[in-house]
């Protein structure tokens, strides 16, 4: 009798737990689905490469993409020596001690810190602090703040998982430290770091709060303009803009295009993770 | 890995030493250098966080030479551009707690049974369907899911619940949105936390005869419970920390709300609508900072609660 009712208990809960992650399936691709289906018919050549407009319909989004592009690439540039150094300390050098602790803690602070208050940071101290106003310099600083402890976490694991051999073998052989870690450790923990850094960077094209009072909400009138004191607005700055408080008798539409453009992005910047990496550990296992 | 390079290290400076040769002198001062770099970097990203802490916190407190710390705590009043200006936080810190509070209420339940699945139960392909899935999105920007907030449950609720699609906004919208954002984060922190465990505590609770759901129910879930907390307090973490979806989806109105279809304020989208009205160094720009300052120690709290948590499940 008892037996019957726990397998009868057994089965309802497996079928719950189908139910639950056909749900959750169905949730993700759901948005998925709703992303694309409203902004895909939106994306056009004119659309990606032209200028906005503020007022007038047929506004494209053309210097915000490239906005985009840059302040991400001047953040990496700021955090990338910095977020990588403090990964090889805390890989390679770093013993248990208060030092090595601090740091740990810092890194994970700065992770937990939500972006919004990175913004306030960045409006205080770069924009007028430093003088830099709202510009794509500030933008950017601020940014690399945000992308720095995900850069030294992702440093630290990669270096981890070489085999500590490695670094026994060539330091047996006479070379420095700093050899190792340039010829030897670097370069094997390579896929994992490119891995990281394309995280870094999918995350940080969509980042909004940090940009509004860093980067701004205007772009500007050149294109394309490398002037680090132009207002940058990025394309996730604009998708909300355009979503809240444009007065484009278009915005929904360029706001569903933005984000249709943004989910692309990403969606590419996951495939050219998943498909090396799949590759690579096919070659590794001899294809299991 | 790190005791035998601090030893390895030292021999190679001391063979190089006692050859002596230019080389072994140059790798060695290279060494330094780069050593005396790395360290710098590491020194750097502390310098960061506390400079956050220090500059927040001092601009932030700069608000109580105009307002008492128990008005801006406790008056649900405000109206900083008002004749007499006043600054009640209140009903943001309210919103705040109630919204993270509800989407964790709506988001864990899912995302624990969808854990347990991937976990447990799912056939191989559609584990390697789903995971990459989740990664894709933590990866989607919060604007977009704001848009489809903004585009389809308002409406939808609006329509539901008020009869017009316009009067959807509130705390409920953003708790749907945010439990959807913060679902993928929770679902795989947990996973990880069951899938870790070792495989005997299954195989024993099997072969006593337990069936699968009392092997999930009493043994692996009491197991794994440090690392599901750890999910569910990075999940709070988010929800409280998160600006932009909010900010589409929950009114902006200043006000403690009346039901969970009331425009109302969170600490976030409080300062992202009225960072641009205000000049700085004046009160209504410290109170925003100051605000700013709460939501850093409601994180940093959060991370030493997270090791708190985890900490407890290494003694065991």
């Amino acid at each position: 009798m008892k037996k019957t009712h726990s397998r009868l208990t057994d089965r309802i809960a497996t079928v719950y737990f189908w139910l639950a992650g056909l749900a959750i399936i169905g949730i993700l691709g759901w948005v998925l689905y709703d992303i694309l289906s409203k902004g895909l018919p939106q994306l056009s050549w004119h659309f990606i490469t032209g200028k906005p407009s503020e007022v007038s319909a047929g506004g494209g989004v053309g210097p915000m993409l490239f906005n985009s592009f840059y302040i991400l690439f001047l953040s990496l540039i700021f955090s990338l020596p910095v977020g990588i150094g403090a990964g090889i300390y805390l890989a390679v050098y770093a013993r248990k001690s208060r030092f090595s602790d601090l740091v740990r803690l810092s890194v994970e602070a700065l992770a937990s810190v939500p972006s919004i208050v990175f913004g306030l940071f960045g409006a205080l101290l770069f924009v007028s602090w430093f003088g830099w106003k709202i510009s794509i310099v500030s933008g950017a600083a601020t940014l690399s703040l945000l992308n720095l402890p995900v850069l030294v976490r992702v440093t630290e694991e990669s270096l981890r998982s070489v085999p500590s051999s490695y670094w026994e073998a060539s330091l047996a052989l006479g070379s420095s430290r700093w050899q190792t870690i340039r010829k030897v450790l670097l370069p094997s923990a390579m896929p994992g770091l490119i891995t990281g850094v394309t995280l870094v960077a999918g995350r940080a094209l969509g980042e909004t709060a940090v940009l509004i009072y860093t980067a701004g909400t205007a772009a500007s009138r050149h294109f394309p303009d490398f002037g680090l004191k132009e207002m940058g607005a990025t394309l996730a700055v604009h998708l909300w803009y355009s979503g809240s408080s444009s007065l484009a008798p278009d915005a929904r539409q360029i706001a569903q295009g933005s984000s249709a453009l943004l989910v692309l992005i990403v969606l590419i910047f996951n495939l050219a993770i998943a498909i090396p990496g799949r590759i690579i550990q096919k070659r590794l296992t001899g294809g299991k | 890995m790190s005791v035998i390079s601090e030893r390895q290290g030292r021999q190679a400076e001391q063979s190089g030493g006692a050859r002596s040769t230019a080389w072994s002198k140059r790798q060695a001062r290279q060494d330094r250098l780069m050593r005396s770099l790395f360290i710098g970097s590491a020194v750097l990203v502390s310098v960061v966080i506390f400079s956050i802490i220090v500059f927040v916190g001092f601009q932030g407190s700069k608000t109580f030479r105009d307002v008492s710390v128990v008005e801006f705590f406790f008056s649900t009043k405000w109206s900083p551009s008002a004749d007499s200006p006043s600054f009640g936080a209140l009903p943001f810190l309210y919103s705040t707690i109630l919204l993270a509070g509800l989407s964790i209420l709506l988001a864990v339940p899912l995302a624990l049974s969808g854990a347990i699945f991937m976990a447990m139960i799912a056939p191989r392909w559609i584990r390697e369907i789903m995971r990459p899935a989740t990664d894709l999105f933590v990866g989607i920007p919060s604007v977009v899911y704001g848009l489809i907030g903004l585009t389809v449950i308002v409406p939808f609720l609006g329509k539901t619940f008020h009869g017009s699609s316009s009067a959807g906004y509130g705390i409920l919208p953003a708790a749907i949105v945010l439990a959807v954002m913060v679902m993928p984060t929770i679902l795989s922190v947990s996973e990880d936390a069951l899938r870790s465990l070792p495989g005997a505590l299954r195989e024993a609770s099997l072969a006593l005869g337990a069936t699968r759901w009392q092997t999930i129910w009493r043994v692996l879930l009491p197991a794994a419970r440090p690392g599901i907390l750890t999910g569910v307090i990075l999940g709070l973490g988010r929800a409280i920390g998160e600006t932009m979806a909010v900010f589409m989806v929950i009114g902006n109105a200043p006000v403690v709300p009346k039901s969970l279809l009331d425009s109302t304020t969170v600490l976030t989208t409080a300062i992202v609508k009225d960072m641009a009205n205000t000049f700085f160094n004046t009160p209504w720009n410290n109170a925003l900072y100051l605000m700013a300052l709460v939501l850093l120690l409601l994180s940093l709290f959060l991370i030493l609660l997270i090791r708190f948590v985890a900490g407890r499940s290494e003694v065991k």
